[in-house]
């Protein structure tokens, strides 16, 4: 049976912002970790206020992905490292985004995939939801997770909550 | 402008601080972000191409005597 158990504390982003959100030092005693993403940025969506990149242990090399993206209907694939929606500035005020990154086996010494579904929340037209997949090349253990808005900052009440799996 | 900061949570010993970006974080941050906008631009040039490369098809096929109808199921 699986458990999910909060690493760390919930990040509530403060009045005053923040462009990145990151778990550090996390321990590798779980199998898999969880995060939790709750976003809004500063900034609209034609300022890339709609999305926030992934990045592990402090590093953009050796990162890939695909990702299957639905706006307003149209669905299209591409290639792009791991990434997931946030709501931007112009979207109905007060509402967020809403995701789950899922990193199997993060402390193993094989490459990490992971994948992250992401929607945005907006009571008009330009909405987005996302299943992004990423693979990071590299045998280190990750240790920090970090999330980068695209443009701008997270706003407040933003949040973020990463748990660790663990299977016995 | 302010400068940018940055949340960190020690998963070890639970301490949240809040920080101002490195310098280095601030160019990666440009970087990955000159990187989308080339991505999102070449996705919208490929688009653009595909939906004049199918209206120029479905041009083809009216002028040969497709309804429109036939054409649309051509394109189903």
């Amino acid at each position: 049976m699986a458990t999910y158990i909060q690493i760390g504390s919930t990040v509530t982003v403060g009045s005053g912002g923040a462009s990145t959100i990151d778990f550090t030092s996390i321990p590798a005693t779980y199998t898999d970790l969880v995060l939790k993403i709750s976003t809004r940025q500063s900034v609209s969506n034609g300022s890339n206020g709609y999305y926030f990149d992934v990045t592990y242990n402090n590093t953009s090399a050796n990162r890939s992905g695909r990702y299957l993206l639905n706006l307003d209907g149209s669905v299209s694939s591409s290639t792009y490292t791991l990434w997931g929606l946030s709501d931007p500035s112009d979207f109905t005020a007060t509402t967020f985004s809403s995701g789950e990154l899922y990193i199997p086996n993060y402390a193993s010494a094989n490459f990490k995939s992971a994948s992250m579904d992401s929607t945005n929340e907006n009571n008009a037209t330009g909405i987005r939801q996302i299943l992004a997949t990423g693979l990071w090349s590299d045998t280190a253990a990750i240790t920090s997770v970090k999330l980068t808005a695209g443009g701008g900052t997270f706003v407040q009440y933003s949040t973020a909550s990463l748990y660790g799996i663990s299977k016995s | 402008m302010t400068t940018p900061t940055a949340i960190e949570v020690n998963c070890t010993t639970g301490e949240v601080t809040e920080r101002p970006l490195t310098a280095e974080e601030i160019s990666q941050r440009e970087t990955d972000a000159a990187a989308w906008a080339e991505q999102k631009a070449a996705e919208e040039a490929a688009a653009q191409a595909a939906a004049e490369a199918k209206a120029s098809a479905q041009a083809k096929l009216a002028a040969l005597g497709l309804t429109a109808d036939e054409i649309a199921a051509l394109s189903n």
